[in-house]
């Protein structure tokens, strides 16, 4: 294993501090009188009706798995993007082959509607 | 013990500990989270591995993407939340049998690589870590694996295949789970 790993391993160490401090000093330093308009949930705006792990529907499944088939994409054209500068106009017109041909998927998703958030 | 046996046992009782999670938690959702650590174990062994764009695209594409798709699918399970069925079915017979041949294969393939294993660890140990000769030829790693995608004598064709293969899944996953019309009425 590589040295430079290392760096990877501090960061693994020190992130959590950074989220985590703030909270603990407000928990220590912060004054504390409730009153039951101060407990009220706040985030999001308005107040849960009925249960809040309710049944999705399956549009929220197709957006992510548009989300899947374009974070993969992403994967096969980064090896490309790193060696940009040694590859000829072959590899470009195969590269961009690649792309148009996932934007026809994506034209095909957003024609059928599966792209817009409900 | 070196420094790397201690993390490579650390990440190990991560990971099996995670996966154990997620076979035993009774809430689906639970297990998925579990899941995401599992694979996150698993990106730190592939950088044990010197695999770094490995882990990478795990961590891109199975913690940012699959754990998503299958959170998504968890959430359209009914009675989420409140599950009282037990994890374990009546299977475990079978489920044993088949963990036992698993294992003797991989067991198996292990053994075979053991033969070449030594030329290729004497090769690691030539190279000693950080030397001159092993920056570059890390970091051309992903730029040669990015030559060998367009390279006509490599992979091209795979590579446009994927792109194919991509595509029919998206297409299909859109024909086969969008609600038909009547669906969407009652």
């Amino acid at each position: 294993m590589s040295q430079e790993w290392q760096f990877i391993a501090i960061f693994i160490v020190l992130s959590p501090i950074f989220p985590a401090a703030p909270v603990i000093l407000n928990h220590l330093l912060g004054p504390r009188k409730p009153n039951p308009i101060k407990q009220q949930t706040y985030e999001c705006g308005i107040e849960t009706v009925g249960d809040s792990w309710v049944q999705f529907k399956v549009q929220y499944y197709i957006y992510a798995l548009v989300f899947v088939i374009f974070d993969i994409e992403a994967v096969f054209l980064f090896p490309i993007a790193s060696a940009y500068d040694q590859l000829g106009l072959f590899a470009i017109i195969e590269t961009v082959i690649f792309v148009v041909l996932l934007a026809m998927g994506l034209a095909y998703a957003w024609g059928r509607g599966a792209l817009e958030w409900i | 013990m070196t420094t790397d046996q201690v993390i490579f046992i650390i990440l190990s009782v991560f990971t099996l500990g995670t996966a154990l999670l997620v076979v035993t938690l009774r809430n689906l959702f639970h297990a998925a989270l579990a899941l995401m650590a599992t694979f996150l174990g698993v990106a730190g062994l592939y950088v044990m591995l010197d695999a770094g764009f490995l882990a990478a695209a795990q961590l891109l594409v199975y913690i940012g993407a699959i754990s998503i798709l299958l959170i998504f699918a968890i959430m359209m399970t009914r009675r989420l939340m409140n599950t009282t069925e037990s994890a374990f079915n009546s299977q475990g017979g079978a489920s044993l049998v088949t963990a036992v041949i698993g294992f003797l294969v991989i067991a198996w393939a292990v053994s075979q690589f053991s033969r070449v294993l030594p030329q290729v660890v004497q090769k690691q140990v030539d190279m000693k870590p950080m030397s001159p000769d092993v920056i570059p030829y890390i970091q051309s790693s992903v730029a040669a694996m990015g030559q060998a995608f367009v390279d006509p004598n490599g992979f091209v064709l795979p590579f446009e295949i994927a792109s194919v293969l991509l595509l029919a899944g998206l297409i299909g996953a859109i024909i086969v789970a969008w609600p038909k019309a009547e669906d969407e009425e009652s």
